[in-house]
Parts: structure tokens; C-alpha cells; sequence
């Protein structure tokens, strides 16, 4: 009998995606926040610098988050701890596995490093997470290696419009596939400029091979529960909860509904007296070169 | 008809349910203390068990299922599963069940990066492996996974891996997995389970009240 352990398989990377599911991720920016986020009942913590909304006002150049701040991170809490690096920025992706973090997130919230190319993330040991607009984005991502495919919606606005936008592109591209005739593949394929095997496999089985968040704009414990609602497999909730005027309540509540997110009794008892949510953007309000879910190719 | 709960707070739930109906076993998919009623079995999943735990204390479900278990009904933890139904799991602040008499070492194995498969010997899963592959082992999935350190009086070591490390425990009708059989396509473990299902072994013995870990009230 083989007695080898083998480590970071493809099972081994979908896998731990697979624990998130039906759960909350939160971006957290320093060891107090993450241990607020795991006492709400968070399933995994997004170790930052600063929040998307903060990086929006800020400008310049954001980067991968100093080593120090996601390890004192790390330190903080039990629960799995991600981090962003920029698209195409291998050598950033690097050094957050060397640290040890337990997920990538190769962000479009982050300023790309490369402006043609992903990161090869089937090199890693590490799972990736990667954000999308459509099926056939998610399918590249997928195709480089990517364990867990989020939308991107639009970070740090407080608006749900783009996420739900690009759910529904996502989960109607693949009702779409699930009723054509398998000739009519290989020409979607190219269409979508995704690889044909992922292209069949999603025509087949009418899911994604990988777990699938949404993330982008949640505010309140209605926005997760329409996402979900909506078909995907659970929340990141970026500046939402750390920008609102109560971050532990409604951390708790957006947990409370993202698990109940069938149940309307639950969300309304949940969202009573909150306080501010963070304050929004109006997307439409926003330049084109403002827009972070353009970022990726 | 059988009826299998799987709780569905936080976690891989749906690949649970999804081997239960190829099985021909009807799944129920529990988040409220109403929903344990009638079950014949109950699975709770792998996931994170911090976030499993405080949900369950907040929607009530854990002395419910603390009751469905004492009345000698089969319960199964894979993973953050296991840790929930533990006895005692060192230093973490976190609710539990305490019903099973083992101390678990959550992420006794490191970070994601270690994270890994490995083929194990299981002995107890001969009834239900056809012989022509009685030496096919399984293929068993650990995900940043807890291992048992310690057993009580009345527990049974299932599965260890070859370092000696205990990975799958049965006490009477509660079963704990440190790895995850709903990540793959061997569907031995759930079928062992719905054997406990339909012939319970013996009465139930009640173990000691948790102690350095939390006791999760409502």
C-alpha cells in the first residue's frame, strides 16, 4: 500500500475552498479586527493593509500588504488566513506562501503588475482564489490553476450592483451551456476564449469545477443572502463591515444570513439596528480608469 | 424510509448530501433545533468549527443534538465535525458537544500548505468492501486537519496514519473523522455509517462534562 502523503493536490487546494463554503470571509487590517472577525464567526479572515474603500480614496500604487502586518495576523487568529498579491505578480504570490498564508487572492483590488498575464498558479503549493465577470473569465482563471473563483463586483463601493451582475452572467452562462448540443462547444469555447475540456466539464455537470464566492460591494446581511440566493457558495465581505459604524454586529449578522439566507424571518431579525452601514458609491458616478473590476484579462 | 440530517450551518454540507442520495438516503439539510426531530442519523461536516460551533449555540441546536445523541442515535463528524463532538481540544475558546471521550489537536498538521492525501488502512470498513478489493485502502483527504491525541475508556481506534497519528474514532454510535470521505468518490465510510444507522450497538454510556473547553449553553 502506498503510505506516502502527498501533498497540494488539486483535491487538496478545491478542498479547503470547499470547508469556506456557506461562509463569511473577512478583510481584517490588523490582529484586533481578525479576532473580532472570528468572534462574529468568520470562516477565514483576508489579512490587508488597507481596506478596498481606503485604497480607493488613497490612490497610488497598492501593493501585496507588509509580511509583518499578515503575520501578526496569522498569530491572531485559528481560523484560515488569506492574502492578496497583485495579478501577475508571481514573485508577491512567492512570498505569501513562504509565509505560510493559506489562500492567494490574485486581486484586481490590488494595481496589476502585469497587464497580459495571470500568475501560472498551478506552480504553487498554495490555492489561489481569483476574481471574475463572467463564465468565461472564471474558466481562464480555473485553467491557470485557480482552486476558488469569486466575482469581482465592484470593491470598495458598498454596492452590490456589480456583483450581482457578474453572478448572473456567471451562473446564466452556464444554464446557456447546459442547452447547447455538444458541437456547438468548441465554438462557444472560442467565443468565451476559455479552455474547450473546462468549457465541456461545466456543460456536463452545469457548476463550476470550483467553489464559487461572491465579493465586490456586500454591505448588509440582505446583499449575502442575495447573493447566495442567487447560487453562489458564500461571502467576502471586503470594507462593509470594518467601515460601518458597528463592525462586530454586523459581522454577526451578515454571518447569521448568509447561513440563513433562505429564511426572511432570520435576515430581518438580524438587520434591526445595525447603525450605518458603510457609505456607498454610486458605480455609474465612477470613471472608467476608477473601476478595479476591469482589471484582468 | 431512512432520513440522514447533515448540519448545515457552515461548511462542505452539500458534498455530504450529495453521497447520501447516491446511496438512496434521504438527506435533510439542518439550521434550526426543530429540523433534528425524526432524523435517523446525523452527519455534521467538515467547515470551520469555530464558525460551526457559534452558530449552533445561537440557533439553539446544541443541546438538541446533545439529546438526540444521549437517546443512542448515530452521529458522524468529519474534520471541523470531529472537533465539535470532542471531549476536550486543549487551549481554544470555542463551544463543543463534549459527548466524544477523545482530546483533539485542531491543525495538528500545520497550514493549508500542509495539507495532504494519503492511502489508509481501515480495518472496520471490511463489511463494507466487496472482496474482490478487500486490500484497497482508502484514500483519506486532510484539510488543515485536526488528529486525535488521546482516547477515553470506550473508544475505538478505526483508522491511524502510518506515523501512528489516530485519524478515525468510533464510541459506540458516534463516529469522528479527522479527513474527509465527501471529498471522495469511495463511498465506504458513508455506507459504515448508515450500518450504525441500522443496527445500533448497544445502549448509551454517558461521558465526563467537558472541561478546560468551553461548554457551549445557549
Amino acid at each position: 500500500m502506498a503510505e506516502e502523503k502527498q501533498v497540494a493536490t488539486w483535491r487538496v487546494k478545491v478542498g479547503l475552498a470547499q470547508m469556506l463554503k456557506g461562509g463569511v470571509i473577512m478583510d481584517v487590517t490588523s490582529a484586533e479586527e481578525a479576532r473580532i472577525a472570528e468572534d462574529a464567526g468568520a470562516c477565514a479572515v483576508m489579512a490587508l493593509e488597507r481596506v478596498p474603500a481606503d485604497i480607493r480614496a488613497q490612490g497610488g500604487v497598492a501593493r501585496m500588504a507588509d509580511p509583518e502586518k499578515i503575520l501578526e495576523i496569522m498569530e491572531a487568529v485559528s481560523i484560515p488566513v488569506m492574502a492578496k498579491c497583485r495579478i501577475g505578480h508571481f514573485v508577491e504570490a512567492q512570498v505569501l506562501e513562504a509565509l505560510g498564508v493559506d489562500f492567494i487572492d490574485e486581486s484586481e483590488v490590488l494595481t496589476p503588475a502585469d497587464e497580459e498575464h495571470h500568475i501560472d498558479k498551478h506552480q504553487f503549493k498554495v490555492p489561489f482564489v481569483c476574481g471574475c465577470r463572467n463564465l468565461g473569465e472564471a474558466l481562464r482563471r480555473i485553467g491557470e490553476g485557480a482552486a476558488m473563483i469569486r466575482t469581482k463586483g465592484e470593491a470598495g463601493t458598498g454596492n452590490i450592483v456589480e456583483a450581482v451582475r457578474h453572478a448572473r452572467a456567471v451562473l446564466g452562462e452556464i444554464r446557456r451551456l447546459q442547452s447547447m448540443r455538444p458541437e456547438e462547444l468548441m465554438a462557444e469555447a472560442k467565443k468565451m476564449g476559455a479552455p474547450y475540456e473546462l468549457v465541456k466539464e461545466v456543460a456536463e455537470t452545469g457548476r463550476l469545477p470550483v467553489v464559487n464566492f461572491a465579493a465586490g460591494g456586500v454591505a448588509t446581511p440582505a446583499d449575502a443572502a442575495l447573493m447566495m440566493q442567487l447560487g453562489v457558495d458564500g461571502i467576502f465581505v471586503g470594507s462593509g463591515i470594518f467601515k460601518s459604524s458597528n463592525p462586530y454586529e454586523r459581522a454577526k449578522a451578515i454571518v447569521e444570513a448568509t447561513t440563513h439566507y433562505n429564511d426572511p424571518d432570520v435576515i430581518a431579525r438580524v438587520s434591526r439596528g445595525l447603525g450605518e452601514a458603510m457609505p456607498g458609491l454610486d458605480v455609474r458616478q465612477l470613471a472608467e480608469a476608477e473601476r478595479l473590476a476591469t482589471r484582468g484579462w | 424510509m431512512t432520513t440522514v440530517g447533515v448540519l448545515a450551518l457552515q461548511g462542505d454540507f452539500r458534498e455530504h448530501v450529495e453521497v447520501l442520495a447516491r446511496l438512496g438516503v434521504e438527506a435533510r439539510e439542518v439550521r434550526r433545533a426543530d429540523e433534528v426531530d425524526g432524523l435517523d442519523g446525523l452527519i455534521i461536516p467538515g467547515g470551520e468549527s469555530t464558525t460551526i460551533g457559534r452558530l449552533a449555540v445561537k440557533y439553539g441546536l446544541v443541546e438538541p443534538i446533545r439529546r438526540f445523541i444521549a437517546a443512542g442515535r448515530p452521529v458522524w463528524g468529519t474534520c471541523a465535525g470531529l472537533i465539535f463532538l470532542a471531549r476536550d481540544i486543549g487551549g481554544y475558546d470555542q463551544p463543543l458537544l463534549g459527548v466524544l471521550n477523545v482530546v483533539v489537536e485542531r491543525n495538528a498538521f500545520g497550514r493549508q500548505v500542509d495539507s495532504f492525501e494519503v492511502d489508509l488502512s481501515v480495518p472496520a470498513l471490511a463489511d463494507v468492501t466487496p472482496p474482490e478489493e478487500a486490500e484497497r485502502p482508502f484514500r483519506a483527504v486532510f484539510i488543515r486537519a485536526p488528529a486525535v491525541k488521546a482516547v477515553g475508556p470506550g473508544v475505538q481506534v478505526l483508522a491511524r496514519l502510518p506515523d501512528g497519528t489516530i485519524v478515525a474514532v468510533r464510541q459506540e454510535h458516534i463516529l469522528g473523522t479527522a479527513f474527509h470521505p465527501e471529498l471522495t468518490d469511495d463511498t465506504r465510510f458513508h455506507r459504515y455509517f448508515l450500518q450504525m444507522i441500522h443496527a445500533p450497538v448497544g445502549g448509551w454510556r454517558p461521558v465526563t462534562t467537558p472541561t478546560n473547553a468551553t461548554r457551549a449553553e445557549e
